[in-house]
């Protein structure tokens, strides 16, 4: 079985100070750590364990600066067998809908039976990547899948719903998988595997050699525009509950429960 | 001049950061410091990850890098924690490299491999009860009969000991000669063979994973074959040898320090007093700024003994002034994260004072600093300035 997953290099940003960048379009990158997008973690030991019980290869694919290849070094060391990195300057500030579109031209191309990406990035948080190239090459694909089964023709998945509902269905192959976190446990990257890695190439492709042009790119191609970005200043609300102990538990259960928090 | 790790490098420095920040938890790290076992199943794991075996040539089932690239690791391992760390990268210590270094083909064959996967694990038995910075004459005596080596002694302080499965023991082979240490050698002996017992040393300030021990040798056959080497080149291999490991205590140190630091930035950050978080008071900011000098200092003078060591430029001078330096750095900045920490930092809970404890032995073992110290100025009186 032949895979191909979509990757992204990605800034933690979980425990740093976030501070906005100077246009108020974006975050300030430069003292942030850049690691492999979380979601895009547990796709790429998906698809290696997939490799290992069914054969084929792994293909990691990103689009990015020569930062990424830390990424795609990591993709290759836990057992991908090739990396495409698509970089070129023309590609900066693109939407989700013109990084599928970068990636369609190059994917059209390549031997695959299922795509793998992860269900959203840590950064951006759009969601949109891989439904929209599912679209594109005109293949099934299945969102938030926390269980793949290849069978004959089609792979079988579980998708997680809200509420804890999970659902079970059949796609056909070829197909996109956007996988979710905690579907299986990410190996280590052993030094076995840092030494393979560093063996291998990774193949650079610029816009000429994807076939677009630079108004296809970019802003320009780009469908959505970021107005602003900021954050929220901090609400403090405390709110003080009367009653008996029953009352106050259940205001509080509602409460907790409102907020999503549990 | 080019001061920046390789790709390769940093790509191995963070897989090393992410083991560990995953399998060295702050209850594992507390749990190991209180019990003083050595934490094996975590040891197996780093062996199958290619972690202890950095060293070695990849013909004998190693990883095929450096001093650097072995350091690199040392220091993410002794940054998350400096009892479980040290226990973890010395399992493999001296022996595979004496071995690699003099060992016949069959020997390396036969002890190399094993300890690369983390099945096996050695010692190294150079110290005595009446002998530690002073090994120019050891009281543990081999004496050939027959074809066999007959050896009767003790060795003290044998890191591993209690469950080592190979010795690489160094003896008095010569009795006559002087200068003494003209007459050492040195031997592999299994664990196992008929005289060799072990006592497990307990009660020590720190590094209590990595576990400690005395041997006790009572006319312990071995075979002709397990000489090192030449005989009575022991005493050259042994101090050879120190040139490699006082490299990786300066990394233990730079990466004790390193884990230190963090923590004591991370408490200042959260900690308020009289309003505001303590970070903002120059009394803490300055030493946190200090702190950060020192381990940066420490860190550019362990690279660069590495470096030099994987050029085949080895300087003891330098290894020398990396360890004393090192190990001093490691001292301060965790004393320092315990000031910090206030209160709270005399506490196991808030994890500094064990840092603390552990940082002292990088001033003792493998040298202490005051004999780095003899070997820096004898360097200086010999070579002159350029």
């Amino acid at each position: 079985m032949n895979i191909i997953i979509c990757v992204k290099h990605v800034p933690e940003t979980a425990e740093a100070e976030i501070a906005i960048h100077s246009s108020g379009k974006k975050i300030k990158t430069e003292d942030l750590v850049f690691d492999i997008n979380e979601w895009d973690n547990y796709a790429l030991e998906e698809a290696v364990q997939l490799k290992e019980k069914h054969e084929g290869s792994v293909t990691a694919i990103t689009v990015g600066s020569e930062a990424a290849d830390s990424t795609l070094r990591k993709c290759l060391a836990r057992g991908a067998d090739k990396a495409i990195r698509l970089t070129d300057k023309a590609f900066e500030g693109s939407d989700s809908y013109v990084i599928a579109r970068i990636l369609h031209k190059v994917i059209q191309d390549l031997p695959f039976e299922l795509i793998l990406t992860g269900a959203q990035a840590g950064d951006d948080g759009y969601a949109q990547v891989g439904v929209v190239l599912a679209e594109l090459l005109g293949i099934p694909h299945a969102t938030m899948v926390k269980k793949v089964e290849p069978l004959k023709g089609f792979v079988k998945v579980n998708r997680e719903l809200e509420g804890g509902l999970e659902e079970i269905m059949e796609v056909k192959l070829p197909a996109l998988l956007a996988t979710q976190t905690g579907i299986n446990e990410p190996r280590y990257i052993s030094i076995m595997g840092i030494r393979k890695a560093m063996k291998k190439e990774i193949q650079v492709l610029s816009l000429k050699d994807v076939g677009l042009t630079e108004e296809e790119v970019g802003e320009s191609g780009s469908w959505i525009t970021v107005e602003k970005m900021f954050i929220p200043p901090v609400e403090k609300k405390a709110e003080i509950l009367t009653g008996g102990v029953d009352e106050i538990t259940t205001k509080v259960v509602e409460t907790l429960r409102g907020k999503g928090l549990i | 001049m080019n001061f920046e790790l390789t790709d390769e490098q940093t790509t191995i420095k963070k897989a090393a950061r992410e083991f560990c920040e995953k399998e060295f938890t702050p209850e594992l790290a507390l749990e190991f410091d209180e019990k003083e076992e050595f934490p094996m199943e975590l040891y197996r794991k780093a062996a199958k990850l290619g972690f202890t075996s950095m060293r070695f040539p990849e013909e004998y089932g190693g990883q095929g890098y450096g001093v650097l690239e072995d350091c690199l690791v040392t220091e993410e391992m002794c940054r998350v924690d400096p009892g479980l760390g040290v226990a973890v990268t010395l399992g493999t210590l001296m022996f595979p490299d004496g071995l690699l270094k003099h060992g016949t083909e069959e020997q390396r064959r036969r002890y190399i491999p094993p300890l690369c996967t983390g099945e096996k694990i050695c010692a190294a038995a150079f110290s005595e009860p009446e002998h530690g910075s002073d090994i120019t004459r050891m009281d543990t005596i081999a004496k050939k009969g027959g074809n066999k080596w007959v050896i009767n002694g003790s060795k003290e302080f044998i890191t591993n000991a209690p469950f080592a499965d190979f010795f690489c023991v160094l003896c008095q082979t010569d009795l006559k000669v002087t200068p003494s240490h003209r007459g050492e050698s040195l031997f592999a002996i299994d664990r196992g063979t008929p005289g060799l017992d072990v006592t497990k040393l307990n009660g020590k300030m720190g590094i209590k994973p990595c576990v400690t021990g005395s041997l006790s040798l009572s006319d312990v056959k071995i075979p002709e074959t397990n000489l090192i080497g030449e005989l009575n080149k022991g005493f050259y291999y042994a101090l050879e040898l120190f040139d490699g490991t006082r490299i990786a205590v300066a990394a233990e140190a730079v990466g004790m320090a390193q884990g230190a630091l963090e923590r004591a930035l991370n408490y200042a950050k959260e900690r308020k007093q009289f309003g505001s978080p303590i970070i903002q008071f120059q009394g803490v900011s300055f030493k946190l700024a200090e702190m950060a000098m020192k381990i940066e200092t420490a860190r550019l003078i362990t690279y660069k003994a590495a470096w030099l060591y994987d050029q085949g430029k080895m300087d003891p001078m330098i290894t020398a002034m990396a360890k004393a330096y090192a190990s001093r750095v490691a001292m301060d900045v965790t004393d320092e994260a315990i000031q910090i920490h206030g209160g709270y930092g005399y506490l196991a809970d808030y994890h500094v004072e064990r840092f603390h404890r552990c940082a002292k032995i990088t001033e003792i073992y493998e040298g202490t600093t005051e004999i780095q110290k003899l070997t820096i100025i004898r360097s200086l009186l010999k070579r002159g300035f350029s």
